[in-house]
């Protein structure tokens, strides 16, 4: 059998297809597990888990924590306001600390790119990048891929539009690679404002206009916008967003007949997308949310219980 | 006493001289340069001999762009290691930048720095005072006061004069009292909160990018305002193909403008900054493969007159810690002149003017002392292994920090004594003295 040789998860680039192959086939098994009447396994009792979130977030934090919950490992979650950093201490104090706890996994959520990279090399337990800076996302990738190929059967051959500000977008990042990786076909679409310098290196085509990137697409991939990113105005505001890049009703014709709607949330209503569209029958974004936690149980099972092999990262 | 270096082979950038040549050292000063064998040693005299062949001997190096953060940061260098770092790698002077704590904007800090260069007593430390007040880009400073103090050039290095007026009036005030201003270029608003060269890496990385234009848009306007002024500008640390280019065109004008580059701009491009290597960050940012070509091509037909080396000490402090929260800049007093002898083996300059650009550009540049090695002048010179191989480690560096990208890699050629005024500040041990 395939062995997951992976101690850290850092970034999509890491991952082969082979990787990426058994997550998405180790969460498929999983995914029952949460639908039972107790949604509970043993498999990583004892283990213990911490949830470092420099950075707010509800969604991946909590689903982590769940994921952790239903293998039966102890978690610990710390948040930026309840760490040491708040008392000036260095990010790689506060993991030497965590260190000396022994923890099998840590689960970073950091706003400086490269910030997981930095902790998995002064920490012996394994490290997840839950989202650092506008670099990855690698466990929002995974599931999103899980979600297309439990809706699509597939993943190789189609074509998948990313529409926002894929310039400070470690979804977009993340989702990029991986949908290149299992040889999918990606277009960015959004101001230029918002795409990142020579993007094309990433394998990816650009057509600014939703409208044209929209055509003949199997999935929609949305993000979430900001007014203020980094310091930069990259917009003049929501209104004029929500018009000329927003998703809509009209916008959504030109896809495919078949076309899932997805979002990492959290969604601004009537900017990114209409909440008509968010809650219609294209859209899995909830079904998003249920597949992230399977993935997530599926990465620590890989990384801390099963699979290892010799060759560790 | 008299030192007599033998058998070396002498490279004068300013007389064009490039042979073996005996050097005989008196009371600091060159007493003579002659053909080997040609010497004849007073017998009443101690005599040191130096045995010099198969060596370079070349004005002392002069490095007109370093940080030595004395006043202020001395857990990262004082003007003391920085000197030693400076011999190491074969200079005998260094013009030091005024961002220290406080910024060198007042002649208290000047002669401060002037006192302490003075104590360590190992190369020679010319400060470079600030334009503005606390180089706030608000009010000039003091410029006259500044150089009687002893400043030998003026600069907002670090925190650059983002008003254009302010810019125009300080050229030429200092134009007045004959003080080069150099102009380290950026937009700040350009380059906003980038930490590293706008390109396929920091796209790939996600870390904000400052594009090359930001160091641009101030290049030109430097030209323009030496070119509105008929005074000289120096512009510091050139790291793009677009700032050769600007810079070419505006010498060919004939607008009295010069240039240094650092060494990492023509040795590293922005793929090192991959691993997100804190030791890579830098302002201006590693730029891409096709300025690093664009620089050596500066370098090669005298675009770019000089080689600096931004010498930034850093402690772990800054720069072991997340990309986009650590400190700018690297150290590069101790691997300048290797990676410079490597552009010599590549071809891309001679090796005349490599020296040129590390020794007599700079003097001429300040109007400082030294760059050339003539009789009677001082004795400020250095005494170069071309073949040395080795490589650079973390415990070699005589600067007290150690935040170098060029750790661990391979070099060639290396300052064996550096001497100031024919007195010896550095030697490493390889060179056969004896009494």
């Amino acid at each position: 059998m395939y062995k997951f040789n992976h101690k850290n998860l850092l970034g999509m680039d890491q991952l082969s297809v082979s990787d990426i192959n058994l997550i998405l086939d180790t969460a498929d098994s999983l995914m029952e597990i949460s639908s039972r009447d107790i949604k509970k396994v043993p498999t990583l009792r004892g283990k213990s888990i911490v949830n470092f979130f420099y950075e707010p977030s509800t969604r991946t934090k909590a689903s982590f924590e769940m994921a952790a919950k239903r293998l039966s490992a102890d978690t610990l979650s710390l948040s930026a306001t309840d760490s040491s950093m708040v008392k000036g201490e260095t990010l790689i104090d506060t993991a030497r600390n965590l260190q000396a706890m022994n923890p099998d996994i840590i689960i970073l959520r950091h706003s400086s790119s490269g910030a997981p990279h930095l902790l998995a090399r002064y920490v012996d337990s394994g490290v997840i990048n839950a989202g650092d800076g506008i670099h990855e996302h690698p466990t929002q990738a995974l599931l999103d891929l899980f979600t297309i190929k439990k809706k699509k059967g597939r993943i190789k051959g189609l074509r998948a539009v990313i529409i926002g500000d894929i310039a400070h977008s470690r979804v977009a990042r993340s989702n990029i690679i991986g949908l290149r990786k299992m040889g999918a076909e990606v277009t960015i679409s959004g101001p230029p404002t918002m795409m990142p310098v020579d993007v094309e290196s990433l394998g990816v085509k650009v057509i600014l206009d939703p409208v044209k990137a929209v055509k003949n697409k199997d999935v929609i991939m949305l993000l979430r916008i900001q007014l203020e990113r980094q310091d930069k105005v990259l917009f003049p505001s929501m209104r004029e967003y929500a018009i000329f890049f927003g998703l809509n009703t009209q916008l959504i014709k030109g896809a495919k007949k078949d076309v899932i709607i997805m979002h990492p949330g959290p969604i601004n209503r009537g900017v990114e997308i209409t909440g008509d569209l968010a809650d219609g029958p294209f859209s899995v974004i909830l079904d998003q949310v249920s597949n992230g936690v399977a993935i997530r149980m599926a990465l620590l099972y890989l990384l801390i219980g099963g699979g290892k092999g010799d060759n560790l990262d | 006493m008299i030192t007599w270096i033998k058998e070396g082979e002498l490279v004068d950038p300013r007389s064009e001289t490039k042979k073996k040549l005996d050097i005989v050292i008196k009371k600091g000063k060159i007493e003579s340069i002659i053909p080997p064998g040609k010497y004849n040693p007073p017998h009443d005299t101690e005599i040191k001999t130096i045995d010099a062949s198969g060596m370079i001997i070349t004005p002392g190096l002069i490095d007109m762009h370093v940080h030595f953060r004395e006043p202020g940061e001395e857990y990262k260098e004082t003007i003391a290691t920085g000197s030693h770092a400076a011999a190491a790698g074969g200079f005998t002077a260094v013009a030091c930048m005024p961002n220290t704590r406080p910024i060198n904007d007042s002649r208290s800090v000047t002669e401060f720095i002037v006192e302490r260069a003075r104590k360590a007593n190992i190369v020679r430390v010319y400060p470079v005072a600030a334009i503005s007040i606390g180089s706030r880009s608000e009010v000039l400073t003091e410029f006259g006061d500044l150089k009687k103090a002893g400043a030998v050039a003026i600069s907002d290095d670090g925190r650059p004069v983002t008003n254009s007026e302010l810019m125009r009036r300080a050229i030429e005030y200092a134009g007045f009292f004959n003080l080069p201003v150099i102009s380290h270029c950026q937009d700040l608003d350009l380059s906003n909160k980038g930490v590293m060269h706008e390109g396929t890496v920091s796209t790939k990385l996600g870390l904000s990018g400052i594009p090359a234009a930001s160091e641009e848009i101030m290049v030109v306007r430097e030209i323009l305002l030496a070119k509105l002024t008929g005074y000289p500008v120096h512009i510091a640390h050139v790291s793009t193909e677009g700032s050769v280019e600007f810079i070419r065109q505006a010498k060919e004008q004939g607008i009295p403008v010069t240039a240094e580059t650092a060494p990492h701009y023509f040795s590293l491009d922005h793929t090192a900054v991959i691993g997100f290597n804190t030791n890579a960050k830098m302002y201006p940012p590693l730029r891409e493969p096709k300025d690093v070509e664009a620089i050596k091509r500066g370098l090669s037909d005298g675009v770019i007159d000089v080689i600096a080396t931004d010498h930034a000490p850093h402690s772990e402090l800054e720069k072991d810690i997340e990309f986009d929260k650590a400190a700018f800049g690297i150290i590069g007093l101790e691997t300048a002149l290797p990676l410079t002898l490597a552009l010599v083996r590549e071809g891309v300059m001679d090796l005349t003017s490599a020296i040129a650009k590390l020794s007599y550009n700079p003097a001429s540049i300040l109007s400082i002392k030294g760059g050339t090695l003539e009789e009677g002048k001082e004795a400020d010179l250095t005494i170069i292994d071309p073949n040395n191989e080795y490589v650079m480690n973390k415990e070699s560096f005589q600067s007290k920090s150690r935040n170098s990208p060029f750790i661990g890699l391979k070099m060639k050629g290396k300052a064996m004594l550096t001497m100031v005024g024919g007195r010896i500040v550095w030697d490493a041990d390889q060179c056969n003295s004896e009494s």
